[in-house]
């Protein structure tokens, strides 16, 4: 739910309640107004009818209400002394409405001549199923109108203040290290100031210790090639001088072997970082079935000492911009691991689509951890003497490009990458 | 033959220069900028060795200057970067070959002959040893005059051992030289055993006075019979 939905939706709750207290108390105090005014009009109508009464005695014979609006009846002084002005509610038939209506009745008592009347004085009143239903439109109306009213503010006024609240969403959302760029737009709310300073202030420092992580590794690597190239070439000199046991050779041949790995390890490192801080970025339109062949062409040697065969099925042309290093690297990636987790007289088999090219190879029998398949350093067999970083490399290479790498396994095991951005 | 090593690094300029010096090859050094600057500037050279970081100065310039005087000598760039784009603006510089730190001396050495060989206008683009003389531009070899048959990867296994003749060759360096940069895995050394023992008998079939010997399992050498 949007915070603006949120909002609105809290204060139409809100609003209903305070609403139908405050409907409530207005009726009730409404309505002891109306009688009010009501009562004070009785009481001067009573007024007038006795001072009419002093100059025109016939009226003191007005039994019924008839076209009037009161009633005079004598009683005997006992009662009238008794007698206290009462104001009541009740009916009467209305000639206009034929119907009763509610009307407002004092009842009092007064002396004329020495003589004791009882007086009913009539008027009409507010019918309150009338007042209560006009009210409660109105009230609705009113409910109405301010839930509109915050919708157009939500909508115009809410969107408006929150506005770079969104933008720096919208940001967030579309952030990637390999770009770090967050551009806040100016506020002059303090809270989304504050909000950019700090977003601000992460990304910098997310941004900063990726940096710094990644030249460090670029730089490891690099500085890691001249004793490691020194070590190989002072033990190739100890071994070309010929002056070995062949007991002193199988130590010179381990150690040199184990820096060779080392070398390896840290140009396949050295690649990774090159490929993650985007040093390749001459792109072209790559034709991936003639590379293929070329990388198979190149493993020739390599496919027949391990007795393995290859079936190349080019279903369509594939051709991929990309830089042509990365993609040679890449396929050759796929090819090698496919040569190296085989056995003798194994399978290879290459699927070229317009969008895809997946390398399956025969292998272990039972499917491999597709997690962990692409992770640096992961190995089916720890003591292979392989870097662990190839396929690790073929996924760098992928998500450079936005292209997606997937393994299955369907007696053969199967890696494809799929083209699509 | 005067080589000229601009590399500031001194173990790998001793390395260097040792191993260009066991081929007889006339090897002075310059370890900066400067050095290089004033060598240049006074002697000739066929062939430089040219560092690209140096202290003091960036070794494509030093290119830049060198080829804008018009001097002939053959340049191989050699990079610690590896990158592309000093590969790129050395050769468009006019550097003739491009070397990328870490390398095997086997590799420079084959890269140095073969500028040599290149540089040398109408001069033979042959190897002779003994009774075994290597066409490279046909690529073709001869024993006793009689065209040995080779595959592609095996005249290669053989022209490389030529070029680093009576030298010990690593089998890394021998593998990534044939096979490609990228053919690194330990396990698939094996089949560059089977290779050369294939060499080995097509070359003993026809009496060639020269033979590929194992060195400890480190690599192999080309020697004389």
């Amino acid at each position: 739910m949007k915070v603006l939905n949120y909002i609105t939706s809290y204060l139409a709750i809100i609003l209903l309640v305070i609403i139908s207290i405050w409907a409530g108390i207005f009726y009730y105090a409404m309505l002891g107004e109306i009688y009010d005014s009501i009562d004070d009009g009785l009481d001067n109508q009573k007024g007038l009818i006795l001072q009419k009464v002093a100059v025109d005695s016939t009226i003191l014979n007005k039994v019924g209400f008839e076209e009037g609006d009161y009633a005079i009846r004598e009683i005997s002084a006992e009662t009238a002394r008794n007698f206290r002005d009462v104001y009541s509610d009740t009916s009467m038939f209305m000639q206009n409405e034929q119907d009763f209506e509610p009307v407002r009745l004092l009842n009092t008592a007064f002396e004329h001549k020495g003589r004791y009347y009882q007086m009913q004085v009539v008027t009409s009143m507010v019918e309150e199923d009338d007042l209560v239903r006009e009210l409660l439109y109105a009230l609705i109306w009113l409910y109405a109108g301010l839930i509109i009213t915050i919708l157009i503010l939500n909508n115009f006024l809410l969107k408006r203040t929150w506005r770079p609240f969104y933008q720096l969403l919208a940001q967030l959302k579309n952030f990637r290290l390999e770009k770090p760029v967050v551009e806040t737009p100016p506020t002059k709310i303090e809270e989304f100031r504050l909000l950019n300073e700090a977003v601000q202030k992460m990304v910098q420092g997310t941004t900063d210790s990726y940096n710094s992580q990644k030249h460090f590794i670029e730089n490891a690597s690099h500085e890691l090639q001249t004793p490691l190239a020194i070590s190989i070439n002072k033990l190739e000199a100890l071994a070309e001088g010929g002056r070995l046991t062949s007991e002193d050779a199988k130590l010179l041949q381990t150690a040199l072997n184990n820096l060779e790995r080392l070398t390896r390890l840290n140009r396949s490192l050295l690649l990774l970082s090159k490929i993650e801080n985007r040093q390749f970025a001459s792109e072209e339109d790559v034709n991936i079935n003639e590379l293929v062949n070329k990388i198979i062409a190149d493993f020739h040697d390599q496919l027949q000492f391990n007795n393995l065969s290859v079936e190349m099925a080019e279903q369509e042309t594939c051709t991929v911009n990309m830089n042509h290093d990365l993609a040679l690297i890449m396929i050759t990636n796929l090819v090698k691991n496919a040569v190296v987790h085989n056995y003798k007289g194994g399978k290879i088999t290459i699927d070229i689509r317009r969008n895809s090219l997946t390398v399956g190879n025969t292998g272990k029998a039972e499917p491999l951890n597709r997690e962990r398949l692409f992770q640096r350093f992961y190995k089916e067999d720890e003591t292979a003497s392989s870097t662990g970083l190839g396929l690790a490399i073929v996924k760098a290479i992928a998500e450079a490009y936005g292209f997606s790498v997937d393994y299955s396994f369907r007696q053969l095991h199967l890696i494809s990458v799929s083209f699509n951005k | 033959m005067k080589i000229l090593v601009i590399e500031d690094e001194p173990e790998i300029r001793n390395d260097i220069m040792q191993s260009l010096q066991q081929e007889n090859y006339v090897v002075e050094s310059a370890p900066d900028y400067e050095a290089a600057r004033e060598k240049l500037g006074v002697y000739e050279y066929d062939c430089i060795l040219l560092d690209i970081g140096l202290p003091g100065g960036n070794g494509l310039q030093l290119l830049d200057e060198l080829k804008k005087e018009g001097k002939q000598s053959g340049v191989i760039i050699v990079s610690a970067k590896g990158s592309i784009d000093d590969k790129v603006k050395g050769l468009d510089l006019g550097a003739d070959d491009y070397l990328s730190k870490p390398f095997h001396m086997a590799e420079l050495r084959a890269r140095i002959k073969s500028l040599i060989r290149r540089k040398k206008l109408g001069g033979s683009t042959t190897i002779e040893i003994n009774n075994v003389i290597i066409h490279t531009e046909q690529r073709a070899v001869y024993i006793n005059d009689t065209q040995l048959q080779l595959n592609r990867k095996e005249f290669d296994v053989l022209l490389y051992m030529a070029t680093n003749r009576n030298r010990l060759v690593n089998k890394t360096a021998l593998a990534e030289h044939v096979w490609g940069d990228y053919i690194d895995e330990v396990n698939s050394f094996d089949f560059i055993y089977s290779q050369i023992k294939n060499l080995r008998k097509k070359l003993k079939e026809q009496h060639a006075r020269i033979e590929i010997q194992a060195v400890y399992g480190v690599g192999y050498k080309l020697t004389d019979i």
